[in-house]
């Protein structure tokens, strides 16, 4: 590090701090000095945290695990986008090298009423795994391991499920959409398995539980901004949202 | 029924009956086209349609239950996202999202509030200073009704603000039409949208043009 301090930047955070569910939080300042290019964006929020331990003070509290764009846990609105802008990066992945120094951050949590704040930058996404498990799998037996060739799908089929299958379940599409709606993060789901011959079966089934769990849940409805696919890191694209509503509206044929 | 509650099956209602609405719209702007043939042209024009007769209220009855439709649903989507996203953040940029397309339920109000004004002022006519008089054949003289009325720059501003409020509504609901329909793939979304825009245009141009030409020869002469 110390090679580097010619290079190193000070930055000026502006984090969103909530001691819990239920109070209220606000905007605090904090400054984030010699912050190395290299760092990754988490590895920056690490440092401040360091000083504020040695201070006595709360460190920031955020979800973090892989830390290499594949966990979907790091969840951080920065300067305004989900994931703060990078073309499918997540904001793990994101690094000091794309800010500059004297740069102001604001960092705030995933917003939406479905995902209510637990602490700091932490919110609760179990509303995700709600609308999965309302039918986000398929029930038939699949047996032993089956042989390599026996369930034939062709390439640009399983290359469309492969896509839809990208979806890491972080919720910076809800965290982006106007609406607070998980129609990208559902559509995804409902596709890729409509997609495949093991998924066909109940679709029709599935796109129905699916699109009233995501209701339940208190998502809103989708109204075509796009904002969606623009937030997501690993760029699951708004036509699986248009396979979803054709799903639903064969669902209604049957 | 499910439908009716279903985040899918309400955004279906919305869709087919504003692209019913977009095709209304159309026909619409085609008949009153006839205004530039003259007096004869869109006097012969009303006249033919009303002496549809019942047909008139058969279509009438159908336009109000598009507009209702599409009304309730747009005010309940509305709210429940309204409320689905109610923190809102200190900073926040959008990445894809228009201007039309956040303002979706302000200008549907706008159009819901100038149908009434239009209704009131040219079928019902019931708004102050509306010339009600019959041509030399004893029709409705609706030449003399519009032309006279937009030659009042107050009145072909509120038709023209509402034209306006009709392009922003429609440069983000025909492609969205589309997406709803389901009936949208990463290939087709770009030409899509690059085409309901197109319409919202054309729609636009081909009903201002009839108060700006009506003003401009006024001021002219
Ligand atoms: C009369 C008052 C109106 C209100 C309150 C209203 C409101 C709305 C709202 C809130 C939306 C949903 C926004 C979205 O899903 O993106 C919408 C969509 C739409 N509107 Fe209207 N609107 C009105 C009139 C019209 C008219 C006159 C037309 C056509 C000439 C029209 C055509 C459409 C279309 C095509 C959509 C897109 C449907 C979809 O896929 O969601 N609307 N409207
Ligand atoms: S669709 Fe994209 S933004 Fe939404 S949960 Fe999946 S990976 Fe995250
Ligand atoms: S921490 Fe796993 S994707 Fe960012």
């Amino acid at each position: 590090m110390s090679d580097h301090t010619t290079n190193t930047m000070n930055l000026t955070l502006h984090v969103w701090r909530q001691k819990g569910p239920n109070a209220t939080g606000k905007l605090e300042t904090y400054e984030a000095k010699h912050i190395s290019p290299d760092m990754s964006f988490l590895e920056m929020v690490d440092e401040v945290n360091e000083t504020l331990i040695k201070k006595g003070a709360d460190p920031i509290a955020f979800d973090h695990d892989c830390r290499e764009g594949i966990c979907g846990m790091c969840s951080q609105v920065v300067n305004g986008v989900p994931h703060g802008g990078q073309d499918r990066t997540t904001v793990c992945q994101l690094h000091m090298r794309s800010f500059k120094d004297g740069d102001n951050i604001f960092i705030e949590p995933w917003r939406a009423r479905a995902f209510p704040v637990i602490k700091d930058l932490v919110v609760d996404r179990s509303a995700l795994d709600t609308i999965i498990q309302a039918g986000g799998y398929t029930s038939c037996h699949t047996g032993g391991i089956p042989d390599g060739n026996a369930l034939l799908i062709p390439k640009p089929e399983a290359d469309y499920a492969m896509d839809a299958a990208e979806c890491i379940g972080c919720g910076a599409c809800v965290a982006g959409c106007p609406n607070g709606s998980a129609m990208l993060f559902t559509s995804a789901k409902v596709a890729q398995l409509a997609a495949l011959p093991q998924g066909r079966a109940e679709a029709a089934v599935r796109v129905n539980a699916m699109t009233e769990a995501l209701k339940d849940c208190g998502f809103g409805n989708c109204t075509n901004h796009y904002e969606c696919q623009a937030s997501c890191p690993k760029g699951v694209d708004v036509k699986f949202i248009a396979k979803l509503n054709r799903e639903y509206l064969k669902a209604l044929a049957n | 029924m499910q439908i009716l509650k279903s985040v899918v099956g309400r955004k279906v209602f919305m869709a087919i009956t504003g692209q019913c609405m977009v095709l209304f719209a159309v026909v619409h702007l085609v008949g009153n086209s006839s205004i530039f043939v003259g007096p004869d042209g869109i006097n012969a024009y009303a006249k033919h349609l009303h002496d549809l007769g019942p047909l008139v209220w058969v279509f009438r009855a159908g336009l109000f239950a598009l507009v209702s439709t599409h009304i309730f649903f747009g005010v309940q989507l509305t709210l429940e996202n309204s409320a689905a996203n109610p923190a809102g953040y200190a900073v926040k940029r959008q990445l894809k999202a228009t201007f039309a397309s956040s303002t979706m339920i302000w200008t549907g109000i706008t159009l819901i509030a100038f149908i009434v004004f239009h209704l009131l002022h040219f079928t019902a006519r019931t708004l102050p200073g509306v010339v009600k008089g019959v041509d030399a054949l004893g029709r409705y003289d609706v030449f003399t009704m519009v032309v006279t009325a937009f030659k009042n720059g107050g009145i072909s501003c509120v038709y023209l603000v509402a034209m306006a409020a009709l392009f922003l509504h429609l440069s983000h609901g025909i492609q969205s039409f589309f997406q709803t329909m389901g009936w949208n793939t990463d290939k087709t979304q770009c030409s899509i949208s690059m085409i309901g825009k197109a319409v919202a245009f054309i729609l636009l141009a081909g009903y201002a043009v009839i108060p700006i030409s009506i003003l401009a020869s006024a001021l002219i002469k």
